[in-house]
């Protein structure tokens, strides 16, 4: 039995990787698809979604779930397949850390990062870098 | 500031409308649409694609209400446009006398009318949220570029209390509030042990001193129509109580019974804690409404501040 696939990725911007930067994103790509069917957005919030991939969500939600969730947990989108979020809250629970990352506000999606290495963008925190009205609302909030 | 604002801030049990939805190039059609909710709502939500049918737009309709002296709340999806056009939207409706928005994701294209249309979800409803506060608060777009007036509105959102994951709902709230939610209009309320739950455990988590609950009122004109909403409105949770008192009338009682439901309802929400308001909402029943807002008592509505 296949599992239902909806795949809602936009094409990558990003120019073709070259250099080591091919090997890292094929074993990033080998590893994290495996595990769990990562869309490779390159701006990983694996940990506060208890290890959910959200862009699964045919909506590409990064901060769900939507209202529309089936009565039986199940999306609206693609009734066969559970809830991307229901299912990101369910195993945020049995997560000992992270747990509270799940109700932070998530900063947009920045598509040119599609199918680039999340991992690198981590290191260097490309994936940490906002709009700066972003970041604007974001201090005011901290203060 | 918008009536609804200052009523909310009075402390005042408002009631919001939902006005049905139009596909008339017409202005006075459009507006006639609306005028049977003047005086019976203190504010009218002007849907946007709602159900992800199309019709006229809700800047459109916003902005006619403005002329007719009706305060509009424009209601914002993600599914059709980008950021870009979001703000643009936000910006425009403001410049438009516009002064409450409300801020959701939107069905998926799949559940409308153009299935083939490519669905946009470039960003979520948290994200416009927040973008419409950053424009407000910060006068800038998200990308940091300056506004030369920023706009002032009452900035709202949707949940809902009765969609899996139940339990999850409240603090979901709690991120729109922290994204920048003032109010909130709930889904449709037919369960209202789920709603008193909801609303129980957001008084536990401190949210509702920061954040309006206007209660989403249904009022069904026939059984068949209750039967559609809980087949093919995905997150509505319809008890099966609702179909069989709905059924148990005759289809020429029934557009009657509806009322009377809808009005169960209202009498249950407004006791309570927290609630502060009502969101009515019917599909080809809109003189339903001012009955079911007079029936409750609710009625004269406060004139707007000239």
């Amino acid at each position: 039995m296949t599992r239902p696939r909806l795949d809602r990725r936009p094409p990558a911007s990003a120019p073709p990787a070259t250099g080591f930067h091919r090997p890292l994103l094929a074993v990033e790509r080998w590893t994290k698809e495996t595990l769990w069917d990562c869309r490779m957005c390159g701006q990983c919030i694996l940990h506060s979604t208890g290890l959910t991939c959200p862009m699964r969500c045919p909506k590409n939600l990064r901060n769900g779930p939507c209202g529309g969730t089936l009565q039986d947990g199940h999306c609206e989108v693609v009734p066969e397949m559970m809830c991307v979020w229901v299912e990101a809250w369910e195993r945020s629970r049995r997560l000992p850390l992270w747990r509270e990352h799940i109700e932070h506000v998530e900063p947009p999606t920045d598509w040119r990062l599609q199918e680039t290495s999340s991992w690198e963008n981590l290191l260097t925190g490309r994936d940490r870098v906002d709009p700066d009205g972003w970041t604007r609302a974001e201090r005011r909030a901290a203060r | 500031m918008s009536h609804l604002h200052r009523l909310l801030l009075a402390g005042e049990f408002v009631v919001t409308a939902e006005m049905q939805t139009s596909d008339s190039a017409d202005p006075a059609s459009i507006v006639r649409d609306a005028e049977t909710l003047r005086g019976a709502a203190d504010a009218v939500n002007c849907t946007d694609n709602s159900a992800a049918h199309t019709h006229v737009s809700a800047l459109a309709a916003s902005r006619l209400l403005v002329e007719a002296g009706i305060e509009p709340v424009m209601q914002l999806v993600c599914r059709d446009r980008n950021r870009l056009a979001l703000q643009a939207d936000l910006l425009g409706g403001a410049a438009l006398g516009v002064r409450n928005v409300v801020c959701m994701t939107g069905d998926d294209v799949s559940a409308g009318d153009h299935p083939e249309a490519k669905p946009i979800y470039d960003i979520d409803s948290v994200h416009l949220i927040r973008i419409a506060r950053i424009m407000r608060d910060e006068g800038v777009y998200l990308s940091g570029r300056p506004l030369s007036e920023p706009p002032t509105f009452l900035i709202g959102a949707v949940e809902n209390p009765f969609a899996p994951p139940r339990d999850f709902r409240p603090r979901r709230l709690g991120t729109k509030i922290e994204a920048g939610a003032e109010f909130i209009q709930t889904q449709i309320c037919f369960n209202l042990e789920t709603m008193r739950i909801f609303m129980a455990r957001c008084g536990e988590l401190g949210l509702l001193d920061d954040v309006w609950v206007l209660a989403g009122v249904f009022i069904p004109s026939s059984a068949r129509g209750a039967r559609y909403l809980r087949d093919h409105v995905p997150g509505v949770d319809v008890p099966d109580s609702v179909i069989e008192r709905m059924e148990s009338v005759p289809p020429e009682r029934q557009r009657e019974e509806g009322i009377a439901l809808a009005l169960d309802v209202v009498d249950a929400v407004r006791q309570i804690p927290g609630v502060s308001g009502i969101h009515l909402m019917t599909i080809n029943h809109e003189e339903a409404i001012p009955r079911v807002v007079e029936a409750a008592g609710l009625l004269p509505r406060s004139a707007p501040a000239p």
